[in-house]
């Protein structure tokens, strides 16, 4: 029984329906809305989504077992972390999907490579500069492709032929009017500097009221995110920056943490964005994953595989989860030490956006992901 | 006279206008070489290493009680009883910590501001920004600015492996990529602990890989996870007095100054190493020392140094020439910086006049303080706080990486936004002695263009005018 082969009935990875509309430039909007909420730091999927169905993850976790024991039992195999409760919500919604042993095509350990790897879609580090949200923007109709970080500049991920905007909340007071006009005109032959300046300026005016706020925990940026995404105008290719998973040390306390502002922010999402939640996917995911076993200091250290999420009111079929279970016997794990990848982000991501835009699956791919075999 | 304004703005930290244009500009940067200061009046006067351990250890003794409290509550089954913690009396302790880094931070930055050899000073942030630490890490928080003015700002001038090997030893390298705690799984001190209580003591192999992947030799070189495995074992006994946690702690009481590096001899992971292909035998601290030194001129190591001077310094994809020129003189001098820093002056891709680097916000900041003249922040905080605003906190890359140094990673419409809101104060403040028709040609000497002069000229009042010089694409890079 421990060496089973753990398969879950697929709502993400099932075969590509018959026949997909093609969607192109001159479509009408769709009114659809993404959320891509990286986690920077490697973010440890196996206490999130727990595997407590495997014994040998109960012998390999201690303590850290008897924690997550305490989660949200999901199916006989995994149980969700207790410090994510909205999500478990969700998931007994069916607004909520899990992948596990999940990994982009990158092998080694290094952040910063494997995160560059997983924003530019690319088969190797630094092998693209542009990423897959901003490749996404070119397959959607032209009110859909509305791309914006909320961060001081477009990460990796969004940038693309079609320019995303930046957002990010200041405490100062505004500068005046006229001198933003003035500098629309200083900017004029300067290419780079006078489209940052436009995209800057109708972000800000978007953004309504003065964000006077530092965006302090989940729930707040999720409620500004909200308000970004509103009206006609509003973004619809969002991507949000989290971090504080790398947990070398401590790593029960500092992971609870995390959780909850991911857990938060995910609720302050549904909660804002109101009927529009219906229209949204919102997708979860990290550089690579850690060891299996911890480390001398109550930690983890850099590992591979790791666990993906999908939440949404525009989820068709939640409250599921896929994974092609590996074990987590010594023999079982990636050099020994890791939990080993069965599934590729690639596809993973992907197949969602296809189904959530309704397009063509091997097309999204090979837009998306043109380095993805 | 482009010459004189690249020296100044692309090499130093931006032009004066009461400077006088140096006659010869490379001379004038290579004297910097002799002339630089490591220590600055400011910075001699911060706490010592002793000091800030002892606030931090407060800190982790109120924590402390609170837990205790809090179990012996539980253990009760009293929920009503409850202790919380005292936030007042934490806050107090952080406060303090706090008030340390920003007294730190305002030090680095009057430096900055006020120094004469400018190129020096870009390089002190060049090197403390390539062995990054971060403040996000609590045990970093007051320990930041020792570690640049005693690990990075003496050692600039010499060799890559002096600074190296000062870089990673200081205890806020040690405590914030966790070497503090790693502890070799069949040291002396795991072996006890085994088996006394039957609980497992181990290795913690963060400062290792980083100092592989970030500090030396660069990501996919000529390591594997073995190398830092080894490495991680031969650098076991690398910790901080009076800061490390749990069982180190308790047993290396009696041992050592709070708050300095030291080697502990009993969580020493045992026995020879092999990294990179080669065997260490030393005993003790000398086997990861005499592994830094092997890395530290290792051709590897050379490249990727090489690399990130000239992405520093030229452009953002750097010119292969200069990039090879540079790795050869690392490479010949045995990683003698002063001969690395002489390369990058005599090479002709650094004189070019296109602005090829736009410029951080570090960078952006301190060249328009110096361009206003202002010697001194008038308030503590002030300079902490815009620099936060601006997206590059001092001390505080989030990441071991430092912070990036491409265009792409500043350049951003929110980015902007707060360099203009920026621009106005700073312009507001400076506008009834600064006159940016005047200042402009001089501080952008041969670089300023037509159309930034004519905005200016046209400004509606002296601090829009400013405001705009600021905010000019020939400010904005260098």
């Amino acid at each position: 029984m421990l060496n089973r082969r753990y398969f879950v009935a697929s709502g993400i990875l099932g075969l590509g329906v018959a026949a997909f509309p093609g969607a192109g430039w001159a479509a009408p909007g769709t009114n659809k809305k993404f959320v891509f909420i990286i986690q920077r730091g490697a973010a440890d999927g196996l206490a999130t989504l727990a595997p407590t169905g495997d014994p040998d993850f109960l012998r390999a976790r201690g303590d850290l077992a008897a924690e997550a024991l305490t989660g949200t039992k999901l199916d006989d195999m995994f149980t969700l972390h207790p410090a994510m409760t909205e999500s478990a919500k969700l998931f007994a919604l069916k607004q909520a999907s899990f992948v596990h042993a999940i990994a982009s095509s990158y092998r080694e350990r290094s952040h910063f490579d494997a995160q560059n790897i997983l924003e530019s879609g690319a088969g190797r580090p630094y092998g693209r500069d542009d990423g897959w949200l901003g490749r996404l923007l070119t397959l959607l109709p032209r009110d859909d492709a509305k791309g914006l970080a909320v961060a001081p500049s477009v990460p990796l991920a969004l940038r693309g032929p079609i320019a995303a905007n930046s957002y990010a909340p200041s405490r100062m007071p505004d500068a005046n009017a006229d001198l933003m006009a003035r500098l629309t005109n200083l900017y004029a032959e300067d290419a780079q500097l006078s489209a940052l300046w436009s995209g800057a300026q109708a972000t800000e005016a978007m953004a309504g009221a003065p964000a006077d706020q530092a965006l302090k925990g989940g729930a707040a940026l999720g409620q500004m995110t909200a308000r970004l995404m509103q009206g006609p105008n509003g973004a619809r290719v969002v991507m949000l920056e989290t971090n504080g998973w790398d947990t070398h040390f401590q790593q029960k306390g500092r992971l609870n943490g995390a959780l909850k502002q991911v857990d938060a922010l995910i609720a302050a999402l549904r909660d804002s964005l109101g009927n529009e939640w219906q229209n949204t996917l919102l997708m979860v995911a990290t550089e690579f994953g850690r060891t299996v076993a911890f480390n001398g200091t109550g930690g983890t250290d850099h590992g591979t595989a790791s666990a993906a999420m999908l939440f949404g009111g525009a989820l068709a079929n939640g409250g599921n989860i896929v994974a092609d279970w590996p074990g987590l016997k010594a023999s079982q794990l990636y050099e020994g030490r890791d939990l080993k990848p069965t599934m590729r982000f690639e596809q993973f991501a992907s197949d969602a956006l296809a189904r959530h835009y309704g397009l063509d699956p091997v097309r999204t791919r090979t837009a998306l992901f043109p380095d993805f075999a | 006279m482009i010459d004189a304004a690249i020296a100044m703005n692309r090499f130093g930290l931006g032009a004066r206008p009461t400077g006088n244009a140096p006659p010869s500009p490379a001379d004038w940067l290579k004297s910097q070489i002799k002339s630089y200061q490591p220590v600055f009046p400011a910075m001699a006067s911060q706490p010592s290493r002793a000091e800030i351990a002892a606030g931090f250890r407060e800190y982790q003794l109120d924590r402390k009680d609170f837990r205790a409290a809090r179990k012996d509550a539980a253990a009760a089954m009293a929920a009503d009883d409850m202790p919380q913690i005292d936030p007042a009396k934490i806050e107090k302790v952080v406060n303090t910590l706090r008030l340390q880094y920003v007294s730190a931070a305002d030090a680095r930055m009057d430096a900055a501001i006020s120094s004469d050899t400018d190129f020096a000073e870009r390089l002190v942030h060049f090197w403390s920004n390539h062995f990054a630490v971060s403040i996000d890490k609590l045990p970093v928080l007051a320990l930041a600015g020792d570690y640049e003015f005693t690990a990075i700002r003496p050692h600039i001038m010499g060799t890559f492996a002096d600074l190296l090997y000062a870089a990673v030893t200081h205890p806020a390298m040690l405590l914030y990529l966790d070497q503090a705690q790693s502890i070799g799984p069949n040291s002396p001190l795991a072996t006890r602990v085994a088996a006394r209580r039957n609980k497992t003591l181990g290795l913690n192999e963060n400062l290792a890989r980083e100092i592989l992947e970030l500090h030396t030799l660069g990501v996919r070189t000529v390591y594997d996870q073995k190398d830092v495995t080894e490495f991680a074992r031969a650098l076991t006994g690398y910790t901080v007095g009076g800061m490390a946690k749990g069982p180190i702690q308790r047993f290396m009481a009696q041992n050592g100054k709070d708050g300095d590096s030291q080697f502990f001899a009993p969580i020493h992971e045992p026995g020879d190493r092999v990294v990179i292909v080669r065997r260490y035998s030393q005993q003790g601290g000398a086997q990861a020392r005499a592994i830094l030194s092997d890395i530290a001129t290792h051709p590897a190591t050379a490249k990727h140094i090489a690399t990130k001077l000239a992405q520093h310094f030229a452009a953002d994809v750097p010119p292969p020439a200069l990039v090879a020129r540079l790795e050869k003189s690392f490479l010949e001098s045995g990683g003698d910086l002063p001969h690395l820093y002489r390369t990058l002056i005599e090479s002709p891709e650094m004189w070019l006049p296109q602005q090829a680097k736009f410029k951080s916000p570090w960078d952006w900041v301190i060249s328009s303080l110096r361009a206003l003249n202002v010697r001194e922040l008038p308030n503590s905080r002030q300079g902490v706080n815009m620099l936060a605003q601006l997206g590059q906190p001092i001390w505080k890359p989030g990441s071991p990486a430092g912070f990036n140094d491409t265009t792409e990673n500043w350049a951003g419409g929110a980015a902007l936004m707060r360099r203009v809101e920026i621009a106005s104060r700073l312009a507001e403040r400076s506008a009834n002695r600064v006159d940016a028709r005047i200042l402009a040609p001089r501080i952008l000497s041969g670089q300023l263009g037509v159309m930034t002069t004519e905005n200016i000229a046209r400004a509606e009042s002296p601090s829009q005018g400013l405001a705009l010089l600021l905010l000019s694409p020939e400010f904005l890079r260098r």
